[in-house]
């Protein structure tokens, strides 16, 4: 499986790590499971409940950071060092299958 | 341990979402193949803002595979408009074309949307043998140029072979030429009534000793003896066991907007012109029937030992008479595979000696079957 070349970001050691779903998927929402499916390389992912929140937020906008923080933290207990690590892995590893587009800077 | 993918039709079929759909967004077609079983006529088609209006309808009910089929999609003009409202909406979107009318331009497009896969009917490597069955000439080089175009995208792209008498010979040149195109190579030996019951077509598919050498060929099958081995006992999991996916997790619509639980099912469901989809889906008596069957609810089926291993259509089956009964096309297929008579196959036989027939060949059967 390729990586996704996105700077490794850990609290207060970088810039902010933004993230946005790619257009080049297929999903859909079945019960509490979101399914997403690469058009790249046509991969299908289910994410649960804590990767469905970091889905939904993933606007372009709003940093992972905080995202972490604002929304996963905030919904699950899970400590914030530990959410942010997955977090990380969890976008890099869609990132590497065309999913997500993660920048250093906000999305237009 | 189960896929993702059979994970996500289990929790479909436990929610009762319709996960995968094939759209036909028009029958009439540029082609016209000897076997097709559509009339290629439009009585009606649904619009542009109908279908978006389809395609909503399909997303917001969970609906996630969809395939794009006809007729030749491509006879529509805003095909690509519909296209582009079914990726906005998010669709795994699958089409199928004969890919005479994609060129640099229509591929361009389809590589810039994001569709999964183009399924291509390509019958033989041979321009008088495919363009004989299209009765289009000049059909076989336009749709190898498509497959090019489509190719030279990085779109995916997947040879289907129908196998016929007429292009039985070919399926090495066919498998071939996906080879050198780099597309995927599937072949289907069933030829299927037409939609309004005409049964003529049935007599270009290949049957008996044709059939029977065609499941014992490695190319085409795998692994012949396992392919072939005889069928394993019924046990109550295959009593209890759903026929297939029409009406669970599976559904068609016509270009007409009618419902249907598959695309050889012509049993008539709903119309999303009068109702909602999901109204259909989940309350139509007609899907609901379909629904409730399973294999212990087959009259002759469930007696028969092929039952856990027959690629039985209850939608043959309807075309037959009767959706609970056997479809005597499979019958034929589990027949050439393992060399065992199926419980229709024998009633059938019984019956005609008792009405004085002497040694029935089970050749001649499955013809009188058939006919």
């Amino acid at each position: 499986m390729e990586a996704a070349q996105i700077p490794v970001f850990r609290f207060g050691y970088m810039s902010p790590l933004y993230i946005a779903r790619s257009n080049e998927i297929a999903a859909r929402q079945l019960g509490d499971e979101m399914i997403v499916m690469s058009a790249r390389d046509s991969t299908l992912f289910s994410l649960n409940n804590v990767g469905l929140v970091i889905w939904q937020a993933a606007d372009g906008r709003t940093s992972l950071e905080d995202i972490v923080k604002d929304k996963v933290c905030a919904e699950f207990e899970i400590a914030p060092e530990e959410a942010l690590k997955d977090a990380e892995n969890f976008v890099r590893e869609l990132a590497g299958h065309g999913i997500m587009r993660v920048s250093d800077k906000p999305f237009e | 341990m189960p896929t993702l993918m059979e994970e996500m039709n289990q929790r479909a079929l436990a929610l009762g979402v319709p996960l995968s759909v094939q759209l036909d967004v028009t029958y009439r077609c540029n082609e016209r193949c000897v076997h097709c079983y559509l009339d290629h006529d439009d009585h009606g088609e649904m619009t542009t803002a109908e279908m978006r209006d389809v395609l909503r309808q399909l997303a917001d009910a969970g609906s996630l595979f969809l395939t794009f089929s006809g007729g030749e999609v491509l006879m529509r003009m805003d095909f690509f408009e519909i296209l582009e409202y079914a990726r906005s909406l998010l669709f795994c979107v699958k089409i199928k074309t004969n890919a005479f009318m994609i060129r640099e331009k229509e591929a361009d497009r389809m590589r810039d949307l994001g569709i999964d896969r183009i399924q291509v009917s390509i019958y033989s490597h041979r321009a008088e043998v495919h363009d004989a069955i299209t009765k289009l000439p000049g059909s076989l080089k336009r749709s190898v140029a498509g497959i090019r175009f489509l190719q030279s995208r990085g779109l995916k792209v997947t040879l289907a072979n129908v196998l016929m008498r007429q292009n039985l010979a070919d399926y090495a040149g066919v498998k071939a030429l996906a080879r050198e195109l780099g597309a995927q190579w599937t072949i289907d030996p069933t030829i299927t009534p037409m939609m309004d019951g005409d049964r003529s077509t049935l007599g270009l598919g290949i049957g008996g000793e044709e059939l029977k050498q065609v499941f014992r060929t490695e190319e085409l099958v795998g692994n012949v003896e396992e392919f072939c081995a005889p069928p394993q006992p019924v046990d109550d999991g295959v009593m209890d066991g759903l026929p297939c996916s029409a009406s669970h997790t599976f559904c068609y619509i016509s270009p007409y907007g009618d419902v249907f639980p598959c695309v050889q099912f012509p049993l008539p469901t709903g119309n999303v012109r009068q109702q909602k989809f999901l109204e259909i889906w989940r309350h139509s008596k007609q899907m609901n029937d379909v629904r409730s069957i399973r294999g212990r609810d087959l009259p002759v089926c469930s007696t028969c030992s092929h039952l856990g291993s027959c690629t039985r259509c209850p939608g043959l089956a309807y075309m037959e008479g009767n959706m609970r009964g056997p479809s005597s096309l499979d019958c034929e297929k589990s027949f050439a595979r393992t060399g065992i008579p199926s419980a229709n196959m024998l009633a059938k036989k019984r019956q005609l000696e008792a009405q004085g027939s002497t040694e029935v060949a089970w050749t001649h059967l499955v013809q009188i079957q058939l006919s």
